[in-house]
């Protein structure tokens, strides 16, 4: 057995999208800096909550993926499709979910989105275009393809997106739905979040390939590695794949390397790594990237302070809000069964 | 009205439905250039396109989780699996994605689709590709499942699991494809409405409940133990699995006094063992005789002709329970 070599820095990326070339604004980064930082700490409080007992079954947070999910909200339009695996609630927040709804949803209250019925794992909301985080790994994949499918068989000008871990990488469906992807030339990305952990074991020693956005070349999909914890990067690779997905060019793949900065799951003891790696890789975690870029850009660490201090208010309310709130009536444990 | 094969009941179904509704669209392997393994789509490609009649590579699992995305956002995919055993190799998509998907999410998505294809023993295809599969997909709330015998309740009962709004199970047996029944003229629309059962046979002495090519088998053996030995039988279709319909089951046995459920797939925990045990719980006053089930003895279908006949619950075995039931 040997231990995990991660690389100290993020690895350099290797293909198309090496520099931002559509560089953010100031005023559009700020938003970003916000939303990352409601992300952060929204995730941290569940953290919080669970620790304490006040959520059940399995939890598994974003904490320095933020990036991903706020670079693509930035990128996409409000109707265009998303899908992503259960580590799902920063896209969702990214896409404009309700914290005080979400945080419901997690404690199983009634004012969740869905009642509570769906929980951390399954954050859901069409009117945000967020067709559905899933629990099964690789399962939401196929589901996005269908509905960039679903787009192209009725001429609209939307795109899908899925989000998924490293892990799902060796899942079946998701090569089969690559290779359908492409040969159908559907409208729709493949974001892959590598924090480089299938759930406990890194993916070092499952992998028989080291560079995930290699697989899907086989395929004849475009397809890159990029800086997933620079949200710059992560807006521009995005914007890009959806102009070639709008103009018929079909799927690419993005390979984004991030790190989980909190374990798998809620309670998840974290014997597989240690605490030095932890420390090492904060150095490269988007918030904290974002806030340097913009201290750069000579926003100051006042008026930073100040968005922080607006946010967590907002998210102490928020989970003031769902503590107190109502359980769901135990007449709904029988309702949404069918549709009718 | 006019004689046509379960299939072409099928294909007319698909086509007025795709005709009538532009946001249904089809999904599966060899269906479109090669019209479909057993032929069902045939023609169907050369009137509504490829954008419409979807061949696939051989991805179960890809092309059932896709068409549960098209649903999600309002298409009406009908998916066709080859064989009914696949149904395992997607098993996933079906169960965890399509059936829980309205529950979890609180009402907010619903999938609207049919999964279709053909199932049974009889044509020695062996273990592989003969399994009955109902009694599986009974136990998963959030699917239905319809099991027709006859091509006017294929034709009536696809159109509406077209149009139903949740995951729809529709079974073809593969004994039942060119079998040939009524059929109202093309264009003449009907339909069937799912969990509704129908009395194919009046009868005085013994209820038989089944469905798909059990029926037949059914129907066949009480002519049969009519003619043999005076019994008079009556056969209840319950064309529907999910939901079921006691009220019809129990409405017959008020009149016969004794049951017997008839299904191909396996006896033990299966469809039969929940309609006995339904009839216990909700109206055993009804019975003058302990209910039974029939179904197939616990082995995997066989190939060889002789061991495939001997396994399948078919008319020598209904025959054997109903008399025995009645001594």
């Amino acid at each position: 057995m040997t231990e995990p070599s991660l690389k100290a820095s993020v690895p350099s990326a290797k293909a198309a999208v090496a520099e931002p070339t559509a560089v953010l604004s100031t005023e559009q980064l700020l938003p970003m800096y916000r939303m990352m930082f409601l992300i952060r700490r929204v995730e941290e409080s569940l953290l919080e909550l669970a620790e304490s007992g006040k959520i059940g079954g399995a939890m598994h947070t974003a904490i320095g993926h933020e990036a991903a999910a706020v670079g693509m909200a930035a990128a996409l339009r409000k109707e265009d499709y998303l899908t992503c695996t259960y580590r799902g609630h920063h896209h969702s927040l990214a896409r404009g979910m309700d914290p005080k709804r979400a945080i419901c949803e997690v404690l199983g209250k009634a004012p969740g989105f869905a009642k509570g019925k769906g929980g951390s794992m399954h954050f859901v909301d069409p009117s945000l275009g967020l067709m559905g985080a899933n629990g099964i790994v690789g399962a939401q994949v196929p589901h996005a393809a269908g509905m960039a499918l679903a787009a192209k068989i009725r001429g609209e000008d939307r795109i899908a997106i899925t989000f998924f871990g490293d892990g799902a990488m060796y899942q079946g469906v998701m090569h089969e739905t690559f290779n359908m992807a492409q040969k159908w030339k559907l409208p729709v990305i493949f974001y892959c979040e590598n924090n480089r952990y299938s759930e406990m074991t890194p993916i070092s020693r499952t992998s028989s390939v080291s560079d995930l956005y290699l697989f899907v070349r086989a395929y004849g999909m475009e397809s890159m590695q990029i800086d997933g914890n620079d949200v710059e990067v992560v807006y521009d690779a995005i914007t890009k794949a959806a102009a070639r997905a709008r103009a018929g060019e079909g799927p690419t793949f993005i390979e984004g390397i991030t790190y989980r900065l909190a374990g798998h799951m809620a309670g998840d003891l974290e014997t597989y790594r240690t605490p030095e790696e932890i420390e090492m890789q904060r150095a490269y975690e988007p918030l904290a990237r974002l806030h340097q870029k913009l201290l750069d850009r000579g926003v100051s660490e006042e008026e930073l302070n100040k968005i922080r201090a607006e946010v967590e208010e907002e998210v102490q309310e928020a989970v003031d809000y769902a503590l107190e709130a109502p359980w769901p009536d135990i007449a709904e444990a029988y309702t949404d069964v069918y549709k009718v | 009205m006019r004689k046509t094969t379960f299939i072409q009941a099928i294909n007319e179904a698909l086509r007025e439905e795709m005709r009538r509704d532009e946001r249904v669209f089809l999904i599966g392997e060899d269906i479109g250039y090669y019209g479909g393994l057993f032929r069902v789509t045939r023609n169907l490609l050369e009137e509504f396109g490829e954008r419409r009649v979807i061949d696939t590579p051989i991805s179960e699992q890809g092309f059932m989780g896709m068409a549960i995305g098209a649903a999600m956002v309002g298409l009406r995919p009908v998916v066709e699996l080859m064989y009914m055993d696949f149904y395992l190799v997607c098993a996933d998509q079906i169960f965890n994605q399509a059936a829980k998907m309205h529950y979890m999410t609180g009402g907010l998505l619903h999938v609207p689709m049919v999964i279709r294809g053909q199932q049974g023993g009889g044509k020695r295809y062996g273990s592989q590709h003969s399994s009955c599969v109902e009694s599986t997909f009974a136990q998963f709330p959030g699917i239905k499942v319809v099991a027709p015998a006859t091509p006017y309740d294929a034709k009536g009962l696809l159109i509406s699991a077209i149009r139903d709004d949740n995951p729809v199970l529709f079974l073809e047996h593969k004994m039942l494809y060119f079998t040939r029944g009524d059929l109202p003229d093309e264009g003449v629309e009907y339909t069937v409405p799912i969990g509704k059962a129908d009395v194919k046979r009046e009868g005085k002495d013994l209820t038989i409940a089944t469905f798909s090519y059990t029926l037949l088998q059914a129907l066949e053996a009480a002519e049969e133990l009519k003619a043999e030995h005076g019994i008079d039988v009556e056969v209840v279709d319950l064309r529907s699995v999910t939901p079921l319909d006691m009220e019809t089951v129990y409405t017959s046995v008020a009149k016969t006094g004794r049951l017997l459920a008839v299904h191909e797939s396996q006896a033990n925990a299966g469809i039969g063992a929940e309609i006995v045990a339904r009839i216990y719980e909700e109206a055993p006053y009804l019975l003058a005789a302990p209910a039974r089930r029939l179904g197939m003895a616990p082995a995997s279908i066989p190939v060889s002709k002789v061991l495939e006949e001997e396994l399948l619950p078919w008319k020598n075995d209904i025959k054997a329970t109903v008399l025995s039931m009645l001594k």
